[in-house]
């Protein structure tokens, strides 16, 4: 049932659903992909929904073609967008560097499975999150969200895109199988409360823009192509033009300045949710589905009166170090669960570096962790 | 005397490319056709991959995009679905279109998506030292075949012919006059063009085979026949001899243009 005109909106969405709808109303024109599980809903709905709206979805033949496909297709000026799974974002990390390397603007949706290799082609796990840091060779800035609800899918794809956008960057949504399948009830935003960021595009004239020159917040503007700033765009370290350049003070200037551009942003991209930390002895960080499993574990220790409370990363990379590290010197222990054997844990170790104890939670059976498992880690310690 | 100049960045001069190499003189063949047919600068977008002749991009002033190896045929189907307007053409190796990009040139030419693929075949990995390619003649002495390969050799236009591309070409680096005719036919062509160039490195190719840049050239001129000639030829004159010209031309929808019709259809 169409309920056009009365806003908000509320619908019963999968999360791979919402990821799609929200990317329409983020302005997304463009999205190239592959079929993979468990992330195929996302394609299959973009290809629904984009001809709609006059955009424009292909079907390609890898999920290598996916990555560069959509990269062509930003830098003609349109929002753009991929979805895959564990192997298929394996595939796609070379040309992700490159969407790093030449500040392309794009998002991509990793629905996270149970690997390596084929591994749980159809059951969750969180087993991406150094994927989504390190995936693609060289240093690099990385951007990663990682939603925990249906309706968190449709803010943070939103979200996903300002970023990309903003940071003239590639930008992942970590979703894990769990989120992408689940069915929710969600509030769809308004659409005129939905703020988008654009990307810096150029004031001057084409004869004096310099498409990689040193700006302020590090983002220098990008010209649509076909509009008559004609430049090079090259996966080679390249000068304020763009053109190949391997000269050491280059080099070092470039690949810091990339670094650097998100952490001048930082404030603009860092995002997690504090609660029951206020009285808390115990603390947990957790994201996506696991911290789902862990808000019903505190809730179950505080019936024991125990007081555990919540420290959820949405954000996860860059990864919020000075929550994590001012939690851990307020509360007695931290505690880490994953659906992995431990990824995230290594940043939260290395932020707290001794302030308290850090325990970890590890479920690698392609199934959610269960409340039961974090309450008697909780009972332990307290 | 046809004014290069224009067309090119001379800030990035000295090019890369080794003395006798066959890149520049397709490079100068393909801005002659694009200066023939009087295109814009602002309305071409070249695209490559990664290779010696991929560096061809960033010496010429149009919108330039040098991706990665094996993909510029993926990223030119961005640009060209996204911006149907430009004219997209791609300048790739033989390594980068048939070895890591082979899929793309086959889905692409499926497509019949509008781009002119500028094919420089030299039969090598040139930039990585001379390895064995897909397209190396059987028996060729290669950096990775000390001995002589004993792999067979792709054809590429054959490949384009069956994947369903709708211009194909193949030409060589000697008889430039008859490559000028045949780029300005592929990018004037509404679909996916393929021109194949056999063009020669006298540094990587030539050197292990015992071949020099004479040799080489006379190689191209003396083993080619044009398609209009091999009509008339028998099979015994034909033995070992490659069939230069435009070797195919097909009238099929252009994807792109196909796909402005889709949204129309599905907005009704």
């Amino acid at each position: 049932m169409s309920r056009q005109g009365t806003s908000p909106q509320v619908k019963l969405l999968q999360g791979n659903e919402a990821c799609a709808e929200a990317a329409i109303a983020a302005g997304c024109r463009f999205f190239a992909g592959y079929p993979i599980s468990p992330s195929s809903e996302i394609a299959e709905h973009m290809s629904v929904l984009l001809p709609r709206v006059g955009g424009k979805f292909i079907q390609m033949e890898d999920e290598i073609a996916a990555m560069g496909t959509i990269l062509g297709a930003a830098i003609t000026g349109m929002k753009v967008m991929t979805a895959t799974s564990g192997p298929g974002y394996s595939l796609k990390q070379e040309n992700i560097g490159y969407a790093v390397m030449a500040e392309i603007p794009c998002v991509i949706v990793d629905v996270m499975r149970g690997g390596p290799s084929t591994g749980l082609p159809t059951s969750p796990a969180q087993s991406d999150v150094m994927q989504a840091r390190w995936g693609t060779h060289g240093d690099h800035p990385a951007v990663a969200l990682a939603p925990a609800s249906v309706r968190e899918v449709y803010d943070e794809t939103i979200r996903a895109f300002n970023i990309a956008e903003r940071f003239r960057m590639p930008v992942s949504v970590l979703v894990d199988e769990v989120i992408a399948h689940m069915r929710e009830r969600v509030v769809v935003p308004d659409k005129a409360s939905i703020v988008l960021w654009e990307r810096p595009r150029p004031t001057a004239g084409p004869d004096r823009y310099l498409p990689y020159a040193e700006t302020p917040t590090g983002v220098p503007p990008m010209a649509d192509f076909g509009t008559g700033y004609r430049y090079h765009v090259t996966g080679l370290y390249h000068d304020p033009r763009g053109l190949p350049n391997d000269t050491p003070e280059i080099v070092d200037s470039v690949i810091r300045r990339l670094v650097g551009k998100i952490e001048l942003g930082i404030d603009l991209i860092q995002k997690y949710e504090e609660s029951g930390l206020m009285d808390a002895t115990i603390g947990i960080v957790a994201y996506g589905s696991s911290a789902r499993s862990a808000k019903a574990a505190i809730r179950m220790a505080r019936t024991r009166g125990i007081r555990v409370g919540l420290l959820r990363p949405v954000t996860i990379w860059p990864f919020p170090e000075r929550p994590v590290r001012d939690l851990a010197t307020r509360v007695k222990h931290l505690i880490v669960p994953e659906m992995n054997l431990g990824q995230l844990v290594l940043e939260v170790e290395r932020v707290v570096a001794g302030r308290c104890p850090v325990h970890r939670v590890n479920q690698v059976t392609g199934e959610p962790i269960p409340p039961n498992e974090i309450l008697h880690l909780i009972m332990e310690v307290a | 005397m046809f004014d290069y100049e224009k067309y090119l960045r001379l800030e990035m001069f000295p090019h890369i490319w080794c003395p006798g190499c066959g890149d520049g003189i397709v490079m100068k063949s393909l801005l002659r056709a694009i200066d023939r047919i009087g295109l814009h600068k602002d309305e071409i977008c070249m695209v490559s991959g990664i290779g010696c002749s991929s560096r061809l991009p960033g010496y010429v002033d149009f919108n330039t995009l040098h991706t990665t190896h094996g993909r510029p045929i993926a990223f030119a189907t961005g640009v060209k679905l996204a911006k149907p307007s430009l004219t997209v053409i791609v300048i790739t190796g033989d390594g980068d279109a048939l070895a890591i990009g082979g899929n793309h040139f086959i889905h692409a030419a499926r497509r019949n998506i509008g781009m002119t693929v500028l094919l420089f075949n030299n039969a090598t990995y040139g930039m990585t030292g001379g390895q064995l390619a897909p397209t190396s003649p059987a028996g060729t002495i290669a950096s990775t075949s000390r001995y002589g390969s004993i792999d067979p050799p792709f054809d590429a236009c054959k490949l384009a012919i069956a994947a369903g591309a709708t211009y194909v070409a193949r030409a060589t680096s000697f008889h430039s006059q008859q490559l000028d005719r045949l780029i300005e036919g592929g990018i004037k062509h509404k679909g996916f063009a393929l021109i194949e160039v056999l063009e020669n490195c006298n540094t990587y190719y030539g050197r292990p085979n015992k071949l020099n840049l004479i040799d080489l050239l006379k190689w191209e001129k003396d083993n080619t026949v044009n398609v209009k000639a091999a009509e008339r030829m028998t099979p015994e004159q034909l033995q070992g001899k490659i069939i230069t010209g435009l070797l195919h031309q097909a009238n099929r929808p252009e994807y792109a243009a196909e796909y402005d019709k889709f949204i129309a259809r599905v907005q009704s």
